[in-house]
């Protein structure tokens, strides 16, 4: 074992450098005794999904913080370190450091443990990412509905920062985290739903091989196809909506509920906070990579040399930059707009692309099926829209507690 | 189209992010401590006591007359009034305060206290980086970190300090002129006053010799 | 030894969720129990069954009764129960649970040895669904759209009331 690592190492051929992680694995798992390989080896596969993304973590806050400035015509963060590169650190020693205050009302117990159910949860998901070829944790038969389901759970937890707080403010911002959450949760999975329906699979790791190949320069991603296209959007808007993002960030709304459910929190429980959110974020974008955007394969059939997870990496930066976009973009729905749009647009949208989905996976291949799936993916989309947009109109207010 | 918003918001703030790397225009940021702006000549912060002459503790133009420390709206003045008098600007002997402190954590800079001092003695500073790692002591000020040289009040706000100097001027000439009158009424006064003195001692030596 | 784990964790939450005074402290713990169940399901090799528990019961359920529970009251605690109701209540519990344990006991499932565990994969599992089951299913479908018209029906005619 150790002098195959070794070997495939030394030869540095693409191969290896695709699998290192796997041959760095094997080789300090080979050194354990023999009734501890397993656990070690699943032990290591943590450590590196925690420090991996907990650095992706790091890299985001500052590329959010310098996106966003520039966005705005401002410098950034640009004084610790080379441009402001070490700020992250800063933060961290920072937050480390503060005092941690919690409510003399609170419900102490439920208080600390609703921070820690957050950032559990947005870890186990990690476990059914394929992050390249061979890395993941656990191939799970139904590993979608893994995802689903643990992503769930974050729901309970905001529920319990919110309410434990004993703060009018965090109790409003739980309620709208989860009415938002539970609302936006439908067309997200029904979104993903053409996807399994394609591959006839939960498994993540199937779903990014039957992505794999390509016809003569176009990658079989799913993206590539009209309802995969529709699906992938439709997935990133209630990805926003789920990861509780601009412009659907109702729930910290700092300019009506000052900052939401995590409004008791200080020091580092408010950096788990800070770290759970973001940790869904790139775990969703995580799932659209895997079930749209080919996973860890490669864009073009002549790149195929560079590492797997190189590729997803760079997708999900990808995705991330475009969160960020997005973010100094545009101004915070209202949530009468919030649930119009996730009731009336996309929820008939979703249900409609499944319908698209199976007249693409019946119809013979050809221009002509092309053909009626954009009909069938434009011609709603339009008529929906123009929906939402005359919407605009605003009737008076009735009160009806407060005359 | 639903999303045609979207689309032309989502340029135009990819044209602000490359535009700020491009022309260092659009970036209005004054990196601070390195650059700063000039100050407008109206600014204010906190209070200062301004003092005439090299030594603070007898130029002090203030005379412990606490209309300031009343009319203080967050009541941050603390002044202790002396016991003896020494003499002001104007030459006249004055009261002057024993204990003259501003808390400027609880100042809230409204020039209130500018306001209304009868001997533009109290005005208003333009020093903003205070910060101190001392949160009580640091922020009560006292007598001797408030005084501040005219020359001071000339620096920072030269049209006010020079119309009140020629307003001090002003009636230091007036004062001088109203001694002068009053010097010479003195030197002319004695004859017609002494007169009426005289002649009853006279009178008395005559009588009673 | 998970087993064990795992139903200690159910029966503990399921405890304190009938006896802790706090509503929503009552929710947190149904929701233990409900995780506890959903792992014991893992447990048995039912991916699916499991994974569903969580996102029905955690994800949806739970969170029902918290809503509930928070737009109907205002503190989320409640009086003590009289003694004559919760000796009904135990009543009832024993007389359910010595039925169930009854039928179980007596019932021929027990009498033969058991089968060799059939592998109930996902595939398996949605073609059943789908086509053995498929009539069921769209039965179950039309009555679930059903019960969300009447609810929305509800709900809206309150609205309609106003002038
Ligand atoms: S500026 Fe206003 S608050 Fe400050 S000392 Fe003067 S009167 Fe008081
Ligand atoms: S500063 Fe002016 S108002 Fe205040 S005590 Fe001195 S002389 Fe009086």
């Amino acid at each position: 074992m150790t002098a195959l690592a070794y070997n495939s190492l030394h030869h540095a051929s693409p191969q290896a450098a695709d699998q290192i992680f796997l041959i760095v694995q094997h080789w300090i798992v080979s050194h354990a005794p023999a009734g501890l390989q397993s656990l070690l080896a699943i032990l290591l596969s943590v450590v590196a999904i925690v420090g991996g993304f907990g650095l992706l973590f790091a890299i985001t806050t500052i590329l959010e913080r310098k996106g966003l400035g520039r966005i705005q015509n401002r410098y950034g963060p640009n004084r610790v370190g080379f441009f402001g590169s070490l700020q992250p650190i800063a933060d961290a020693i920072k937050s480390l450091t503060k005092e941690d205050i919690v409510p003399q009302t609170a419900d102490k117990l439920v208080h600390l443990l609703a921070p820690i159910l957050l950032v559990l949860a947005a870890f186990s998901v990690y476990a059914v990412l394929p992050v390249g070829r061979n890395m993941v944790l656990v191939n799970l038969d139904a590993g979608v509905l893994f995802f689903f389901a643990i992503g769930s759970v974050t729901e309970v937890a905001v529920f319990m920062a919110g309410w434990s707080s004993r703060n009018k403010y965090s109790l409003l911002g739980a309620m709208r985290a989860i009415a938002q959450m539970i609302s936006y949760e439908v067309p997200l999975i029904l979104s993903s739903l053409t996807v399994i329906m394609a591959t006839g699979s939960l498994s993540t790791v199937t779903i990014v091989e039957k992505q794999a190949g390509f016809s003569r320069i176009l990658p079989h991603w799913f993206l590539f196809t009209p309802w995969g296209f529709a699906g992938f959007v439709l997935f990133m808007i209630a990805a926003t909506a789920e990861s509780n993002r601009s412009p659907f960030d109702l729930p910290e709304g700092e300019s009506e509920i000052i900052a939401g459910y995590y409004i008791e929190y200080s020091g580092f429980k408010f950096a788990l906070f800070f770290l759970g959110e973001y940790l869904g974020m790139f775990a969703i974008s995580g799932l659209a990579i895997t079930l749209f955007l080919g996973g860890w394969n490669a864009p073009l059939p002549f790149l195929t040399w560079v590492p797997s997870y190189l590729w997803f990496f760079a997708k999900l930066l990808t995705l991330i930059v475009a969160f960020i976009w997005v973010r100094g973009t545009l101004p915070r729905l209202r949530m009468d707009q919030l649930m119009n749009f996730a009731w009336k647009f996309m929820l008939p949208m979703a249900l409609l692309n499944l319908i698209t989905a199976a007249v693409w996976h019946f119809m013979p291949s050809g221009p002509v099926r092309w053909l009626v799936s954009i009909v069938l993916v434009v011609v709603p989309y339009t008529l929906l829209g123009r929906n939402q947009m005359h919407k605009s109109h605003l009737e008076k207010r009735v009160y009806r507690f407060a005359e | 189209m639903l999303g045609e918003g979207i689309a032309k918001g989502l340029i135009e703030t990819a044209r602000n992010f490359l535009g700020s790397y491009v022309n260092k225009d659009r970036l209005t940021t004054v990196q601070y401590p390195e650059q700063r702006l000039p100050q407008a000549e109206a600014t204010r912060d906190f209070p200062f006591l301004v003092y005439d002459g090299e030594d603070w503790q007898a130029g002090l133009r203030c005379v412990g007359c606490q209309i300031c420390e009343k009319e203080c709206p967050p009541k941050c003045i603390f002044i202790e009034k002396s016991t003896d008098k020494k003499p002001d600007a104007v030459g006249k002997p004055q009261f002057y305060p024993a204990v003259f402190n501003i808390d400027i954590s609880v100042c809230m800079s409204c020039q209130i206290c500018v306001e209304v001092c009868p001997f533009d003695a109290i005005k208003m500073d333009t020093a903003f980086e205070l910060s101190t790692v001392d949160r009580f002591g640091g922020l009560l000020w006292d007598k001797a970190r408030l005084a501040k040289p005219n020359q001071h009040y000339h620096h920072v706000h030269p049209t006010e300090a020079a119309e009140v100097d020629g307003r001090l001027a002003e009636e230091r000439a007036k004062a001088d002129a109203k001694a002068k009158a009053a010097a010479e009424a003195k030197t002319s006064a004695p004859p017609p006053a002494a007169p009426p003195a005289a002649p009853p001692a006279n009178s008395g030596v005559s009588s009673t010799s | 030894m998970l087993f064990t784990i795992f139903a200690a964790l159910t029966i503990a939450g399921a405890v304190a969720a009938i006896s802790l005074r706090n509503l929503v402290h009552s929710v947190l713990s149904l929701i233990l129990a409900f995780a506890g169940l959903a792992a014991v399901y893992l447990l048995l090799g039912a991916q699916f069954i499991g994974f569903a528990q969580i996102l029905v019961y955690v994800g949806a359920v739970a969170i029902l009764i918290v809503f509930t529970i928070l737009l109907t009251r205002n503190d989320g605690t409640f009086g003590t129960s009289s003694q004559a109701s919760w000796n009904l209540g135990a009543l009832i519990v024993i007389a359910v649970f010595g039925t169930l344990a009854w039928t179980i006991h007596s019932s021929a499932a027990l009498q033969h040895a058991l089968p060799p565990q059939p592998e109930a994969t996902m595939q398996q599992i949605g073609t059943a669904l789908m086509v053995r089951f498929a009539l069921p299913l769209e039965v179950i479908g039309l009555l679930l759209t059903a019960a969300l018209i009447g609810a929305a029906t509800i709900a809206l005619h309150e609205k309609q009331e106003r002038p």
